[in-house]
């Protein structure tokens, strides 16, 4: 708190430039990061344009990807991205949420702050020690057990037919969906942390049970800031590479079983990069990129329009 | 104060700084495939003669090659030679290339058969068969019928590839491609190629091929010799283009590599050899240099290391690490084009 006297001499002049600097400074800041994506694009576009003249919008919806005969689709790639990603985020939103409802209702301090302890730790796991667990443990348990369970309860959807060899869809959506499910635990839990106590007290005042005032009440107010955790962790799993690559198989190719092989945009620019010669198929790798890029926007933009919906029907 | 700490700088000068000024500094980039071998043979290039460090980055052919054309290294490591158009991108930063074979290694064919550890027998038919799609079963007659005897199970096949990038796959590819001209039209030869057998399924680097083919029963996959021997995998033994089984790999590759003593950066395929002994699936490694190095002083440098690098005592080096040696007259083929570097 500044002192009488001192505010008394203030030199306003002074203090109103100071404060347009500051001003300056901080637009600057935010606009670095505009910027920033600006030239991203820019130079995604510049780097792929032989790949675009090249194939123009075939690209996007053929399926060969075969650098021998100079023949590049990303429509598998594009394919497999989505289907990873979407099952990492069920799975992992359905859990993160009810682990961040635990953490911030029910648990108390000395179980919440250890395991709290615990989800930021595995956050900090880098993705290779995922993708070589994925590799060494999980497919052999997607291929004896998981998927054999699957195919026997569930076999008569096409999700969960065919041959399991272990890697796969369903084996790279669980590797990524660990690996978000801190991510959507720590911020839904703040979120939920930060909701005023008032609702809560409100809503125990009329007769509502600890369960129904945290399902009811809690989790719908703090569903702005859970669906930014969200599109967060979404973003993470789009763009997830090493551990993607070794355990999904590896091949450009739709199949509807989860269990089946298949590749991601990002996958196959860590594969091929360091090896690709020639101008249009470093390109087509660059426009692979570029289209990440655009699936994440488009994807991210998807998922506001449909939050804007939802608050305004509920509005 | 001044005075404790000037033996401290004395010492720090002669230890870190003087040795820094006499030592010529060598920096390499590219394969993946020579990093264990070079870096031992560096290490002990570099005991003996203290005045050269060389400092070798794998970071893949391809930025090896791309590197060596910026002329940000001073030579360059690739397991494919560089093609007409690199070479010409090359030349035109750096002056005429030269391209000098330096390692040798073979490629096994490993397999996870239940019931099956070892002896599992294979033509070239039956391998490009195979990866082809058109075998799918273990218990396949043809299989069954060249190794009798043996109890084959009812297991379908799962072709296992790599998934990078790789010398190794542009090696196997292009043995399937001389052996099978189905497969020279429907797939070909490349570091990456597009995989047509439904079963196949690709694996990061030998480490992702060796572990999806051990954990699949019913695998089969292409890793190189020396991973497959460290690591004793299942290794099928193949047939040459003479007719004959070849058991013993790395003999095979260094006949393979001996039949052809004029091998050169634009017919460097040793794959499908003819010679009794001959093994099938092998290839070099090569270092690129400038012929002409604008610092002729660590040209000179270059020129000496690379020629004991290929000579028999690094070679035996190589042995040691389960890449295969250099047959006498390779050794000699790159003793006389390193020769003609201007230095």
């Amino acid at each position: 708190m500044p002192r009488r006297e001192d505010m008394k001499n203030r030199n306003y002049a002074a203090i109103a430039a100071a404060d347009r600097v500051f001003l300056l400074v901080v637009y600057a800041a935010a606009g670095l990061f505009v910027l920033l994506v600006a030239m991203l694009f820019v130079e995604l576009v510049h780097g792929s344009w032989p790949s675009i003249v090249a194939f123009k919008f075939k690209f996007l919806w053929t399926s060969e990807w075969n650098p021998v005969t100079g023949q590049f689709g990303a429509l598998p790639l594009i394919y497999g991205t989505l289907v990873t990603s979407l099952i990492a985020i069920v799975l992992a939103g359905f859990v993160g949420i009810l682990a961040a409802a635990y953490l911030a209702e029910f648990a108390p301090g000395w179980i919440a702050r250890p395991l709290g302890f615990v989800i930021e730790l595995l956050a900090a796991v880098p993705s290779v020690v995922f993708g070589l667990w994925g590799l060494f443990v999980l497919a052999p348990f997607v291929r004896t057990v998981l998927g054999p369970f699957l195919q026997k309860t569930l076999g008569f959807l096409p999700l969960f037919q065919g041959s399991i060899s272990g890697v796969g869809m369903l084996t790279a959506g669980l590797i990524l969906a660990l690996m978000v499910l801190p991510t959507v635990t720590a911020i839904s839990r703040e979120v939920i942390v930060a909701i005023g106590s008032d609702l809560r007290e409100a809503s125990m005042s009329l007769g509502a049970t600890k369960w129904e005032t945290v399902a009811r009440v809690v989790i719908p107010a703090s569903r702005v800031g859970i669906f930014g955790a969200i599109v967060l962790a979404l973003g993470r799993a789009l763009g997830e590479t090493i551990a993607t690559t070794m355990v999904i198989g590896n091949r450009p190719e739709i199949a509807a079983s989860l269990f089946a092989p298949s590749y991601t945009l990002a996958s196959v620019i860590a594969n091929e990069f360091t090896e690709a010669n020639g101008t249009v198929y470093i390109s087509a790798l660059v426009e692979l990129g570029l289209l990440l890029f655009i699936v994440s926007f488009l994807v991210n933009a998807m998922a506001r329009l449909l939050l804007w919906a939802v608050l305004r029907e509920k509005s | 104060m001044r005075k404790r700490l000037a033996p401290i700088a004395a010492a720090l000068f002669v230890t870190a700084i003087l040795p820094a000024m006499a030592a010529t500094q060598l920096t390499g980039a590219g394969s993946t495939f020579d990093y264990p071998f070079f870096s031992k043979a560096f290490y002990d290039y570099s005991k003996s003669h203290g005045d050269v460090q060389v400092n070798y980055q794998s970071i893949g052919s391809g930025g090896g090659i791309a590197q060596f054309t910026q002329r940000t290294v001073d030579f360059g490591a690739t397991d494919v030679p560089m093609n007409a158009g690199e070479v010409k991108a090359a030349e035109a930063s750096g002056g005429p290339v030269l391209q000098v074979p330096v390692a040798l290694g073979g490629e096994s064919i490993v397999y996870n058969v239940p019931g099956v550890a070892s002896g599992l027998h294979l033509t070239s038919g039956l391998l490009a068969g195979i990866f082809l799609g058109k075998i799918t079963s273990w218990n396949d007659p043809q299989i069954a019928k060249l190794n009798g005897g043996m109890k084959l199970p009812n297991t379908p096949i799962v072709v296992v590839h790599r998934s990078d990038g790789s010398g190794t796959t542009y090696i196997f590819t292009d043995y399937l491609s001389a052996i099978s001209a189905e497969w020279k039209t429907k797939v070909g030869t490349g570091k990456s190629v597009m995989w047509i057998a439904a079963s196949a399924i690709g694996g990061k680097g030998n480490e992702g091929v060796a572990g999806q083919v051990n954990n699949n029963p019913g695998a089969i996959g292409y890793v190189e010799l020396a991973y497959a021997i460290q690591n004793k995998m299942s290794q099928a033994t193949l047939q040459n283009a003479a007719g004959k089984y070849i058991s013993d790999a790395p003999g095979g590759v260094r006949a393979a590599a001996a039949a052809k003593p004029d091998v050169s950066a634009t017919s460097f395929s040793i794959v499908n050899m003819k010679c009794a002994t001959c093994y099938p699936i092998a290839g070099y490694s090569w270092v690129v240099v400038y012929q002409n190095p604008q610092d002729k002083g660590k040209g000179k440098v270059l020129q000496q290391i690379l020629t004991w690098l290929s000579g028999g005592d690094a070679q035996k080096i190589a042995g040691g690490l389960d890449y295969v040696p250099l047959p006498e007259n390779i050794q000699s083929l790159a003793r006389n084009t390193l020769a003609k570097m201007h230095v």
